[in-house]
């Protein structure tokens, strides 16, 4: 829901990362999404689209998406599931001492630049 | 164009906003202010029930409100004919407040020498559970007719609440609100939440909210 205020933030961060290694152009940008990160790619890039025509180091620049499974592991059962086909309660004995290992990250992972 | 090379950056886009959030969070331990995170659905009586809160707390404390909206004073008028201080933040479009923002609001509501901050978040249950404000504790009003099972439905807001309280308990009859399965839905994606039902309009609960924030005030004091 918050893509605007997110890809604004991605875009400041990589245009510091330009600045510390003298960049001049970015070709792309990769970033690591949760699937329960609540952020929606297709969202992600039409908001990347319009916003990254503002920068001059990443005029033109492409987004890439590396999407990470959510995972939850039950505390009773010792044992993971995957979260978005189960959510909170365990599918083996129905715990709902669970908690998510993964998936909730956005990161962004490497840009591709000179 | 020179030859593009590959730079590994594995920076969390959240990291940034967490970092300044402790910044804030420290300097209003210097400065002995006590920030508040309010948050809400549209229409679930944050304002009402902070104008409550207000009435009771002001003869004993300094208070200041930061009323954020995507647009629009209203809220800041209400707040500021009981007379404390309060600013208006546009959020310019934004679902949510960042830390940045939060301190910007700080700064020009020149909060330093109050002793309880209210920040009133944009009324949203998904964006502003999602970036630490530099709060020093988050709290959120669920009302009754939104129903029992808001806790299923938006789990982050719910776990990431210190207190959450239960508005509008005056209308409970009209309502197939089932006050003990809120609760455990509540508690079952936050251990250790406070939970606290209100009804701002007349009162009941409110001496018990207001406790609360006594106690909270005194303890980030010392």
């Amino acid at each position: 829901m918050h893509e605007l205020g997110v890809v604004f933030h991605v875009i400041e961060s990589v245009e510091n990362i330009g600045k510390e290694n003298q960049l001049t152009q970015v070709a792309s940008v990769t970033l690591e999404v949760g699937e329960v990160s609540g952020v929606i790619p297709s969202y992600l890039t039409d908001c990347w689209k319009w916003a990254v025509q503002r920068s001059d180091l990443m005029k033109g620049a492409a987004l890439h998406f590396e999407k990470i499974p959510a995972v939850t592991f039950c505390e009773d059962c010792k044992e993971e599931y995957p979260t978005v086909k189960h959510g909170k309660t365990c599918p083996r004995c129905g715990s709902g001492s669970t908690y998510l290992l993964s998936g909730n990250e956005f990161v962004i992972k490497e840009i591709e630049a000179c | 164009m020179g030859d593009f090379r590959i730079i590994e950056v594995k920076q969390s886009v959240f990291a940034d906003n967490d970092k300044r959030a402790a910044e804030v969070r420290r300097e209003l331990k210097e400065k002995k202010v006590f920030l508040l995170n309010l948050m809400s659905s549209p229409g679930s009586g944050k304002t009402t029930t902070l104008t409550r809160t207000i009435e009771m707390l002001k003869g004993e404390m300094k208070i200041g409100v930061m009323e954020a909206d995507i647009d629009s004073d209203v809220d800041a008028k209400t707040i500021s004919d009981l007379g404390v201080k309060a600013i208006q933040l546009h959020t310019g479009g934004m679902c949510h407040l960042d830390a940045d923002m939060t301190y910007q609001g700080l700064s020009g509501l020149n909060a330093g020498d109050a002793d309880l901050v209210v920040l009133e978040n944009v009324g949203n249950l998904v964006c502003p559970a999602e970036f630490d404000t530099g709060a020093v504790k988050n709290a959120m009003i669920l009302s009754v007719p939104e129903g029992d099972d808001k806790p299923l439905k938006y789990p982050l807001m719910f776990s990431i609440c210190d207190v959450v309280l239960i508005n509008k308990t005056d209308v409970l009859p009209y309502f197939d609100f089932d006050m003990e399965a809120c609760k455990e839905n509540i508690l079952k994606r936050n251990p250790k939440a406070k939970i606290i039902p209100i009804c701002a309009k007349t009162g009941e609960g409110v001496e018990e909210w207001a406790d609360w924030l006594r106690l909270q005030v005194s303890q980030w004091k010392n």
